[in-house]
């Protein structure tokens, strides 16, 4: 495993290989994981996980099924926790402070750090109530701001203009690919730093999948996006780095171009040609 | 063709000639394929025709009821004394009393079994749920009888001691009863359209940042609102339509009064009580049995349309 702390990117991402190490300055990391384990009850589901996530880039997370991939991106916001007999050891710094600390409420770190889903799953009610929602639990009851959030939220989604004439229909009746889209407006109504996506266009058709895409890159512009995918040829199009987990190890991670085009680790190009998983 | 056939291989079934004679015959079996739709639409008008045939008498008697005694008196009546020398028929006593007791009900049983109803969904785990729900629906196979004997042995002599004036027979304690009866089958309901709500809507949720408080409040129940009205209609409607507790504790004094420390009659206890004295068929009081009943039954039907209504305006399709 290697992680090229001397490779940083410019904001314009104007940056190609031959730059590597140069005179750029230092990309903030916004997680830090240190020798992380997870276990389900008595399954090891995670294994001494190092991992450095870089501000205001796309992280891919590519992996088989079953190799943690998910798991991985659900103990950043501490989803997992939800599954009952969840163990961790190891440490997760965001920002440079412990998400596992006592002090820390799980829901300011959720406030944080938005997630968006496998499957689109926006709460049956209006498309309008939806963004509402998460500014609404945080105390914003002004009905301007609300509605300036809305737009602003619907118009960072690329959703505004197929919507904006039916704010109060109910979610439900989108496609989709918008209704994956309107969840991505709701985490971004809280504006949050970091967005993690769970497979996030899985449940999708090509033309929705694409504008997710496009979405994705647009957004790394303001927002640090953390996306696992079983989509090998999507981690190549989208993501800056990528990590390779495998059996619940991280195998490889690097900048995207050199793990699909120059894999250290047999194992890394055995999957990414197709030999297995 | 038949020839070229006997020729071959008697003992080489012949597939396809077996099922085409099969076909050609008009079998049993073929008869019985026609009539089983039509022998399945009998079956289950057998209820439909039930209840038609039910309202079709409650209405006939009405009907009868309202020749002697006008309608208007009826529905606008405060004093119900149908066995006195001038028998007055007002069913605003028992109107009032079927309203309090079930009023009185809904409110004990709402809120204890909606709670109940969040705590089995949103917060107990697995091996609590699992302890606590059949003791739920221990509670609601107990008879009615036996509430409404705790009702006037148990809960009434307590509350006497709370409230000085309550009376020996009062409106109160059955309607508190009533709704502990009540309690399983909202707690119940509630809790099954709760947990019908898809944990990817709390996921949601506490993606962003709500605390368990508020995904409960603000998304599970608003999705599982038209389950959760519907248990407390049917709880409403079963609270109206029960006659033993109120008999039992409530007594039979007609009164028309807004206090609920004393006795009232309500309206399945007014049949019962008519019913167990010797109501003469053809009699005054015999017909008013059916305009009772018919009352009760509008009752119950309008609140179960304003339900359906509501529900579905409160909707919350995922």
């Amino acid at each position: 495993m290697s992680i090229l702390l001397d490779y940083q990117q410019t904001s314009d991402h104007t940056l190609t290989k031959k730059d590597l190490g140069n005179y750029l300055p230092v990309k903030k990391v916004v997680y830090d994981t240190q020798d992380l384990n997870l276990w389900y009850s008595d399954v090891h589901a995670l294994k001494d996980i190092n991992l450095s996530i870089y501000e205001k880039e796309v992280t891919a997370i590519i992996g088989p099924s079953g190799c943690g991939k998910s798991t991985y991106l659900k103990t950043l916001n501490r989803m997992v926790e939800l599954v009952p007999g969840v163990q961790t050891t190891g440490t997760i710094l965001y920002n440079g402070k412990s998400i596992f600390d006592r002090t820390l409420k799980v829901e300011d770190l959720r406030t944080r750090v938005g997630m968006v889903f496998q499957k689109p799953n926006p709460f049956p009610k209006s498309i309008y109530e939806n963004i509402a929602y998460g500014p609404k639990i945080h105390g914003i009851r002004n009905k301007k701001v609300l509605n300036q959030i809305v737009e602003r939220s619907l118009r960072g989604a690329y959703i505004w203009d197929e919507v904006k004439d039916r704010l109060h229909e109910n979610a439900y009746e989108l496609s989709g690919g918008q209704q994956q889209r309107l969840c991505i407006a709701r985490c971004l109504a809280i504006e949050p730093n970091v967005i993690l996506m769970d497979e996030p266009t899985s449940a999708l058709d090509p033309k929705s999948t694409h504008k997710v895409e496009e979405l994705i890159q647009e957004l790394k512009q303001e927002y640090s996006i953390i996306v696992v995918t079983h989509n090998m040829q999507q981690a190549a199009r989208i993501s800056d780095k990528t990590a390779f987990f495998l059996n619940g190890e991280v195998v490889e991670y690097d900048n995207t171009n050199l793990i699909f085009n120059n894999p250290t680790d047999k194992r890394t190009e055995d999957y990414i040609s197709g030999r297995f998983g | 063709m038949a020839a070229n056939t006997k020729m071959k291989d008697d003992n080489t079934v012949q597939v396809r000639e077996l099922i085409d004679q099969k076909k050609q015959k008009k079998s049993f079996a073929n008869l019985v394929e026609k009539a089983i739709p039509f022998f399945l639409f009998i079956i289950t008008s057998i209820s439909i025709f039930t209840t038609i045939g039910i309202i079709f008498t409650l209405l006939t008697e009405t009907i009868e009821f309202f020749k002697r005694v006008p309608i208007l008196d009826f529905f606008t009546g405060n004093t119900l004394e149908p066995l006195s020398q001038d028998p007055s028929f007002g069913v605003l006593p028992l109107i009032t009393g079927t309203f309090f007791s079930s009023v009185i009900a809904i409110i004990v049983a709402a809120p204890i079994g909606l709670m109940s109803a969040i705590y089995l969904s949103e917060y107990a785990s697995d091996r609590v749920k699992k302890t606590i729900k059949p003791l739920l629906e221990v509670l609601a196979g107990i008879p009615t009888i036996v509430y409404g004997f705790f009702a006037f042995t148990f809960v009434t002599p307590i509350l006497r001691e709370i409230i000085p004036g309550l009376e020996p027979t009062n409106i109160l304690s059955p309607g508190i009863v009533m709704g502990i009866m009540i309690i399983p089958m909202i707690a119940s309901m509630s809790e099954d359209a709760m947990s019908s709500v898809p944990n990817s809507m709390r996921e949601g949720a506490l993606g962003l940042g709500a605390t368990k408080l508020e995904v409960t409040t603000r998304v599970v129940i608003p999705a599982a609102l038209s389950g959760i009205i519907a248990s407390f209609v049917l709880g409403i409607s079963r609270a109206i339509g029960e006659t033993m507790i109120v008999t039992i504790a409530s007594g039979s004094s007609k009164n028309f009064t807004f206090d609920i420390t004393q006795s009232m009659q309500t309206m399945t206890a007014y049949i019962v009580e008519v019913t167990g004295g010797d109501a003469p068929a053809g009699s005054t009081i015999y017909y008013s049995l059916y305009a009772v009943a018919m009352t009760l039954f509008v009752f119950t039907l309008i609140m179960n349309l304003a339900a359906r209504y509501i529900s579905r305006r409160f909707r919350e399709e995922y």
